[in-house]
């Protein structure tokens, strides 16, 4: 637990000490309110629907930005070296870097309850899909950091780091949508469809809370996690 | 303290490390010599638990490197090649970070911080980011890292590497310092800080351990056949003849002539062990003037050229 915790309060603090962080802290808050208020008061309807379908898309890019550099930037500077020769368990040091990763972006979206609170009051909205909405987005962004801490792990260079986690969690986006359903095979469909994000995130953000959902987010990121501490244990090959 | 036995080291086709074995002793200060390449910090990585050896074991302190990790490196403090470190930190919350994971316990921790801050003269810089210090204080923020939990075995990797000439002194003082009572091993490519600091080198060359011993051990044994000289005020050619009459005497020659004076330069054999002794007997039995005696002794840096060469 020590270990943990050191690690986390340390990758945590390091999010803030450069201007990196809050430069994209910036550019997510300006996008999600931008893209929401912008069609929001034409729409007439105090709900949030609109803002919580564009979070994904967002955090598609978001996501990466925040998880590339941590491994990535550990292997490049050799400091990898230094951590794991520390008395600390693999595990210990994925747990404690991905609860930072975690808790800071908590902290994004926390940043934008602003936009609840505007709807509720201009309007008298139905809190159900909010609240799950938020949850349904923290629980697609945590996945995307799992994934994103996994590429970060397998490369030195935070550009590609970058670019893979994109493409990836990309094509977990879109992979259970309809225009992609409709291009394979019929017995694959309900494969495709369990393994995108798009219909557990749908069922969650409205409201509805279905253990299938919750074991489905949890053992991805579950597993990207085991995957990331099977690479950092890759170096003793 | 520390046995390395058998160990064996492949990147994929290279071999880095080939079937090294030896032992450090409680409160021994070990050097670590070879060329570039020629497996050091390989070795050091795997003593300190980074990655594990293709073949062979290693124990450190009754522990085993593969079957109990954590309690190695607890026994161990690391300086890595090159001193990686978090630029983005400052010293003291570093510092803080590395007594932290270590379990320090909170109640020593900033002890133990003040501590290492005096030990390597860091009052200065502590509030300043790692990323904007010079060279040798990097260098001492590593070391007080590698000894902030109060190891008893210290893992140095090219300690000294870029550093000016005062600060390198300084270093070797804190080593031979900390040399009294735990256990180092410390990796150089400059030589004369292994007479200076170290109480048994080893040296590898392509992986493979290629002599150990005491620094003078090893210039005795390497050196083979030793060379003499001596200035003899004397009949020359009768001189020649008495040396060369002489069981270990290989080969005299005249170097220089000057006068009735001559330098000659003979080639002993390694058996002899007080040559320069004898000489000065059988000049002073048959009243030859004897006005210079030098034996050569070879430096390390023959030693190293000689066994890293082929
Ligand atoms: N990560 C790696 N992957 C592949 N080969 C490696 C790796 N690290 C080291 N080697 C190879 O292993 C051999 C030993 O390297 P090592 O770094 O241990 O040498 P060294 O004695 O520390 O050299 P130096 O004095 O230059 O620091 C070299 O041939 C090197 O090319
Ligand atoms: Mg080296």
């Amino acid at each position: 637990m020590t270990v943990i915790r050191a690690i986390l309060k340390k990758e945590f603090t390091s999010y803030f000490v450069s201007p990196v962080a809050y430069v994209l802290i910036t550019i997510f808050l300006i996008l999600s309110n931008w893209l929401f208020f912008n069609t929001y008061f034409l729409d007439e309807q105090a709900s949030m629907r609109i803002f919580i379908a564009r979070l994904p898309w967002i955090f598609l890019f978001f996501v990466p930005a925040v998880t590339m550099r941590v491994w990535a930037e550990e292997k490049k500077l050799g400091t990898m070296e230094l951590l794991m020769t520390l008395p600390v368990k693999d595990y210990e040091v994925v747990i404690g870097k991905f609860l930072a990763s975690f808790l800071f972006l908590l902290v994004c979206l926390l940043l934008t309850l602003s936009v609840p609170m505007t709807v509720a009051y201009t309007g008298d909205p139905d809190w159900g899909p909010i609240i799950g909405g938020y949850l349904g987005s923290l629980l697609m962004g945590t996945a995307y950091l799992a994934l994103g801490l996994f590429i970060s792990s397998m490369t030195e260079n935070q550009i590609v780091a970058f670019i893979l986690s994109l493409l990836v969690s990309f094509l977990f986006l879109i992979i259970g949508e309809n225009f992609v359903l409709y291009a394979i095979p019929d017995w694959l469909v309900p494969l495709f469809e369990y393994i995108g994000f798009g219909s557990h995130f749908i069922s969650i953000t409205r409201g509805v809370l279905d253990s299938r959902d919750l074991v489905y987010y949890f053992s991805f990121i579950f597993f990207f996690l085991l995957l990331n501490v099977k690479a950092i244990e890759s170096r003793k090959w | 303290m520390i046995e390395v036995k058998n160990l064996t080291k492949h990147y994929g086709i290279t071999v880095a490390v080939k079937d090294v074995s030896f032992s450090v002793k409680k409160g021994e200060v070990l050097g670590f010599l070879g060329p570039n390449g020629a497996g050091k910090t390989t070795t050091m990585k795997i003593i300190t638990c980074f990655m594990p050896p293709t073949a062979g074991t290693v124990e450190v302190g009754g522990s085993d490197i593969l079957e109990d990790p954590l309690s190695v490196r607890e026994k161990i403090g690391y300086l890595p090649e090159n001193t990686p470190l978090y630029s983005d930190m400052t010293v003291e919350s570093y510092l803080n970070f590395i007594a932290e994971v270590r379990r320090i316990h909170p109640r020593d921790r900033r002890e133990r911080v003040n501590r290492m801050i005096e030990t390597c003269s860091l009052k200065g810089v502590l509030k300043k980011d790692i990323g904007a210090l010079s060279k040798g204080f990097k260098q001492r923020v590593g070391l007080a890292q590698a000894m902030i939990h109060d190891p008893k075995i210290l893992i140095l990797d090219e300690p000294t590497s870029g550093l000016d000439p005062n600060q390198i002194i300084e270093i070797r003082k804190l080593i031979k310092e900390l040399g009294k009572e735990k256990t180092i091993i410390l990796s150089t490519h400059i030589l004369p800080e292994v007479s200076a600091t170290c109480d048994r080198v080893i040296i590898i060359n392509d992986g493979q351990l290629v002599a150990s011993g005491t620094p003078e051990e090893l210039q005795n044994r390497a050196a083979g056949e030793s060379v003499i000289y001596t200035t003899v005020k004397a009949d020359a050619a009768k001189v020649q003849t008495v040396f060369t009459s002489l069981g270990w005497v290989k080969k005299c020659s005249v170097e220089s002539k000057q006068g009735e004076r001559a330098r000659f330069k003979l080639l002993a054999t390694q058996d002899v062990s007080d040559p320069t002794e004898q000489l000065y007997d059988i000049a002073v039995k048959n009243g030859w003037m004897l006005s210079e005696l030098y034996r050569e002794t070879l430096s390390l840096e023959d030693i190293f050229l000689k066994l890293t060469t082929s």
